[in-house]
């Protein structure tokens, strides 16, 4: 077990993405394609007729495939790193939108806070 | 176990968005009360990483397979509330996007498999560490354990919905037992999959582990004093 020695915290986010995208766009295609636990209880005890498709069916990356791509591990895999990219895209959004607004109280005069005060 | 449009009623369906809409509220607050600078990036990596490991479906039994929730992943490296607002923005993308999961059903799927998974899940994680010993092994163990529990109380929300607003009539003793079932299998591979990955950030870069911040905050003041002995761990 390596010690003392910490990865840097650029290198570290650079790991995981590329491990993300790694497993999104080489691993997902081998997947199971069987129905997740909750489809097959559904199917098994007869309620999965009541499903609806959904309004977003016909997106271009419903269902994990691209639309007019034919191959289906490529298909797959394209859409897993399309979704990677999106969701870090969102969650960029979200959480750099949250640490804005934290850094933006932790500097601002507070009466509330004694400088140095652990946040 | 991304719940499709029509399996629960419209009107169970929103109920379960108000509440999911509360808890997020709740996590947000709570997100901008607590969260550090380091976590900010964190919590997109582990958001990222959540969605890719989502797509690799396991087989488990005859003819069925499971997915990682990520519930418990998040809410050990990022915290809870930070870690459900991650499993939230996944369950956001699948819906709008990749058409995983219905979109009237999205406030259901987010009580089920963000806040029941990070926020229940995280509270079986503390009650392990109690047990466990003080290490980074007792965390891993922690970590795989309360994933896999974590699938079960999410499939537990799912029956319980299900007998509020369930269609298609099959009895709720049916649901119970089929979905608590499969589950538990599911928990497996939740587990594990959980105890990896929290086991790799913790060979990396322990500080990055907000469920074993504890652990970091005693060896910190530490390293002076057992400098000599630096290769133990």
């Amino acid at each position: 077990m390596r010690t003392g020695r910490r990865a840097g915290i650029a290198l570290f986010a650079v790991g995981a993405v590329v491990a993300a995208l790694l497993l999104a766009a080489f691993v997902s295609p081998f997947a199971s394609s069987q129905p997740d636990g909750l489809n097959k209880v559904a199917i098994d005890k007869g309620f999965d007729h009541t499903a609806k498709h959904s309004a977003v069916a016909d997106g271009p990356l419903a269902g994990y495939a691209v639309k007019n791509v034919d191959n289906e591990s490529v298909s797959k895999g394209l859409s897993g790193v399309a979704g990677v990219a999106v969701t870090l895209l969102v969650a960029g959004a979200l959480f750099g939108g949250i640490g804005f607004v934290v850094r933006r109280r932790m500097n601002a005069p507070s009466a509330s806070r004694p400088v140095g005060a652990p946040g | 176990m991304h719940i499709p449009d029509g399996f629960i009623d419209g009107s169970t369906s929103a109920a379960a968005g108000v509440v999911a809409a509360g808890g997020v509220a709740v996590c947000l607050k709570k997100a901008a009360d607590t969260m550090q600078e380091k976590q900010v990036a964190m919590a997109g990596l582990v958001s990222a990483f959540i969605f890719a490991v989502q797509m690799l479906n396991f087989p488990v039994a005859s003819g069925t397979s499971g997915h990682l929730l990520g519930g418990v992943l998040a809410a050990v490296l990022v915290g809870p509330w930070v870690g459900a607002l991650c499993v939230s923005v996944v369950l956001f993308v699948q819906a709008l996007v990749f058409a995983d999961g219905g979109i009237s059903a999205l406030g259901l799927n987010v009580v089920n498999m963000a806040l029941v998974t990070a926020l229940g899940g995280y509270l079986v994680f503390r009650l392990l560490r109690l047990v466990l010993s003080r290490t980074n092994g007792g965390v891993v163990v922690a970590s795989g354990i309360a994933g896999g529990l974590s699938v079960v109380l999410a499939s537990l929300a799912f029956t319980a919905e299900y007998a509020i607003g369930g269609t298609g009539g099959v009895s709720v003793t049916t649901v119970f037992g089929a979905m608590v079932g499969v589950h538990t299998l599911i928990g497996i591979g939740e587990g594990i999959i959980t105890a990896l990955t929290v086991g790799v950030v913790l060979a990396v870069r322990p500080d990055l582990v907000y469920g074993a911040s504890d652990l970091r905050r005693e060896l910190e003041v530490r390293p002076a004093l057992v400098a000599t002995s630096g290769g133990m761990r």
